[in-house]
């Protein structure tokens, strides 16, 4: 249906004031409609009780020299190894190796016996072995990841195979001189 | 719709408020079917059929399942034990998956023998890769339902593929997750997308359809039906051809369910999931394989590309390619009948996937792993460089002058 010529806005080569309400109320609906996406996407983000869980106490007194424990933080594996001096000694060596993700082993521990790390594979998730006295610990000492063959080093650094990043440092302190809390 | 007469009053009245049965005898009986159809064109409604199978058992499975990380395990074993006919509808779902995986295969095989991707199906063959999209995700949240530790692996393996896309991808993991591993949250809401996404599929199949019955079924030949002569009927002739087809794959199908019912599981997924603890070997279901093996087959980091990256992206291309294939196919012949090289190249093609598929399956050692490789070079190779240049220099042989024609001549000869 034709607009009457002169309900044609002065220079506005034809355009009427309904063109204009019509694109104006388009554009508005279909930002409202984009944004009302926005609780519906963020629902699956997660929960608050979810998120709630996200720190655990950690007692290492009972952790002797050369032991590693295994601990759960935000349904992760975290891998706590009580470090032995040559361990120590070899990831410090080690610092001016080239690596896929270099780091210094002082830049991953806050005490150099104890390394805390989340044991989960940076390539596609699974747990790398290593915790356990009977398990391959592959070429450099530390873990190494049974799904595609991601070594780590007594640091925890990726040297050989697929994964693209070090094992993560979780966030955690002291909360004493033997307890730590992980989150 | 002119085929449509009636005298029952009943469905007159039906019929004059809701087209329905003109429009029924329309798609299913009169529909003109190309006549010289062989049995490669039964797969599609036998993955139709499959489909409804799934849909069913899934249901009476659903009634008596529990989607929750302490239960879920225990509620299927449950349904095996104790539930009446319980391991019948979990077997006839568990291995019917694999079932439609193969019908689907076949049917998209045959679609590459016979060029049925090729104009005017370019938007068939479209939703036909959507709907194994629809279907590769169905499945693959189906398998992390019953919680064993092959559900929570697979799970976890492979929505960290997300991981893998710069700056975004640790949020894309976190959402999937809906926490910070895979965990109860994934469960659930695993559990509502595969109840819904089944439903999406029948939607698109219906589309699907629908397309088809714009342009009509290719065929051996890969010529356009020219003359009512080289058309019959749907039915009787291929309604009854479809229950044959129905018939001989229902035996193959049950004599996995009654006699082979863990032939394509997984011994590892009867072992309740336990997330701190890896199995030694990840192996996805065999429908993936292929996928798996090009995902696997990127082990340099290039420039600034981590190999993780490029397995995922070369993974997911894998199966982007062929929304190109009707383009990067340039021969004006559809049907491999005429087309003496590309005949060759499809079943060099066929074995490439299977080569894929073995190499998918074993762990990434020693020439698999540059055996895997070539292959996925080869696969790419196939769609963007083999089959541009072999559609312009091919030397196709002489076309029939129609479908009736080319159908009657041996019984002349005769
Ligand atoms: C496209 C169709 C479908 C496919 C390809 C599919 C695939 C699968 C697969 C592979 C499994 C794991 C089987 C196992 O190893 O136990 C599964 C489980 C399950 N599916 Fe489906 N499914 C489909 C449709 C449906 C529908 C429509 C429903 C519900 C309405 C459903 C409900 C379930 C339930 C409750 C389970 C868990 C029980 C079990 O593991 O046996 N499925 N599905
Ligand atoms: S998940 Fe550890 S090497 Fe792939």
């Amino acid at each position: 249906m034709a607009e009457p010529a002169s309900h044609a806005q002065p220079g506005g080569d034809g355009q009427t004031r309904r063109d204009f309400l019509l694109q104006a109320t388009t554009a508005v609906g279909v930002v409202g409609t984009c944004l009302s996406l926005w609780p519906f996407i963020d629902s699956m983000n997660p929960a608050a009780d979810t998120l709630a869980l996200s720190t655990t106490d950690v007692d290492l007194s009972s952790v002797k020299v050369g032991q590693s424990i295994t601990v759960v933080w935000q349904g992760k594996p975290v891998f706590v190894r009580h470090r032995t001096p040559d361990e120590i000694a070899a990831a410090a060596k080690d610092d001016g190796e080239t690596m896929r993700d270099p780091q210094k082993d002082a830049d991953r521990v806050k005490k150099a016996e104890w390394l805390v790390l989340i044991g989960v594979c940076t390539h596609l998730g699974c747990i790398p072995g290593g915790q356990k006295p009977g398990d391959s610990r592959g070429d450099f000492g530390g873990w190494m990841c049974p799904c595609h063959g991601s070594h780590y080093d007594t640091s925890g650094r990726i040297r050989k195979g697929p994964a693209p990043a070090n094992l993560a440092v979780p966030p955690y302190t002291f909360t004493s001189a033997s307890t730590i809390r992980i989150g | 719709m002119s085929g449509f007469h009636t005298n029952s009053k009943v469905i007159g009245w039906v019929e004059q408020r809701l087209p329905i049965f003109s429009f029924l005898h329309h798609s299913a009986v009169e529909y003109p079917t190309p006549k010289n159809l062989n049995y490669w064109w039964n797969f599609g409604s036998l993955a139709g059929f499959q489909l409804v199978v799934m849909i069913l058992s899934g249901i009476f499975l659903a009634a008596n399942y529990t989607a929750h990380t302490s239960l879920a395990f225990d509620s299927v074993e449950r349904i095996m034990r104790d539930v009446n006919y319980g391991w019948f509808m979990r077997y006839l779902h568990a291995n019917g998956a694999s079932m439609f995986f193969l019908l689907v295969y076949t049917h998209m095989l045959r679609g590459l023998y016979y060029g049925s991707y090729k104009a005017p199906r370019e938007l068939l063959w479209w939703l036909g890769v959507v709907i194994y999209l629809c279907m590769m995700g169905t499945a693959f949240m189906g398998y992390v339902l019953p919680w064993g530790q092959m559900s929570f692996w697979g799970a976890t393996v492979i929505t960290n593929l997300f991981s893998a896309f710069p700056v975004v991808g640790k949020f894309i993991v976190t959402w999937l997750w809906g926490g910070f591993a895979v965990d109860n949250p994934t469960l659930n809401r695993f559990y509502a997308f595969h109840y819904l996404l089944p439903f999406v599929i029948y939607a698109l199949m219906v589309v699907h359809l629908w397309a088809l019955h714009t342009v009509k079924s290719n065929n051996p030949l890969g010529i356009d039906v020219k003359t009512p002569q080289d058309t019959i009927p749907f039915h009787p002739y291929f309604t009854i051809k479809d229950l044959f087809g129905i018939g001989v794959f229902l035996m193959i199908y049950m004599a996995f369910v009654f006699w082979a019912p863990n032939f394509f599981g997984e011994p590892d997924n009867y072992i309740k999931a336990n997330p701190m603890v890896t199995p030694p070997h990840i192996v996805p279901e065999w429908y993936f394989l292929p996928f798996y093996a090009i995902l696997r087959a990127f082990t340099m980091d290039l420039w600034i590309i981590p190999a993780k990256l490029q397995g995922v992206v070369a993974m997911f291309s894998a199966i982007i390619v062929l929304l190109f294939l009707p383009w990067l196919d340039t021969s004006k012949v559809r049907s491999a009948a005429f087309r003496p090289i590309y005949k060759q190249l499809f079943w060099v093609f066929v074995a490439d996937c299977v080569v894929l598929g073995y190499c998918g399956g074993k762990p990434p050692e020693g020439n698999l792993v540059m055996i895997g490789q070539l292959a996925t070079a080869y696969y790419f190779l196939h769609f963007l460089v083999i089959l541009p240049i072999v559609g312009k220099i091919e030397k196709t042989r002489p076309l029939p002058a129609s479908i009736s024609s080319a159908v009657l001549k041996p019984m002349e000869k005769a």
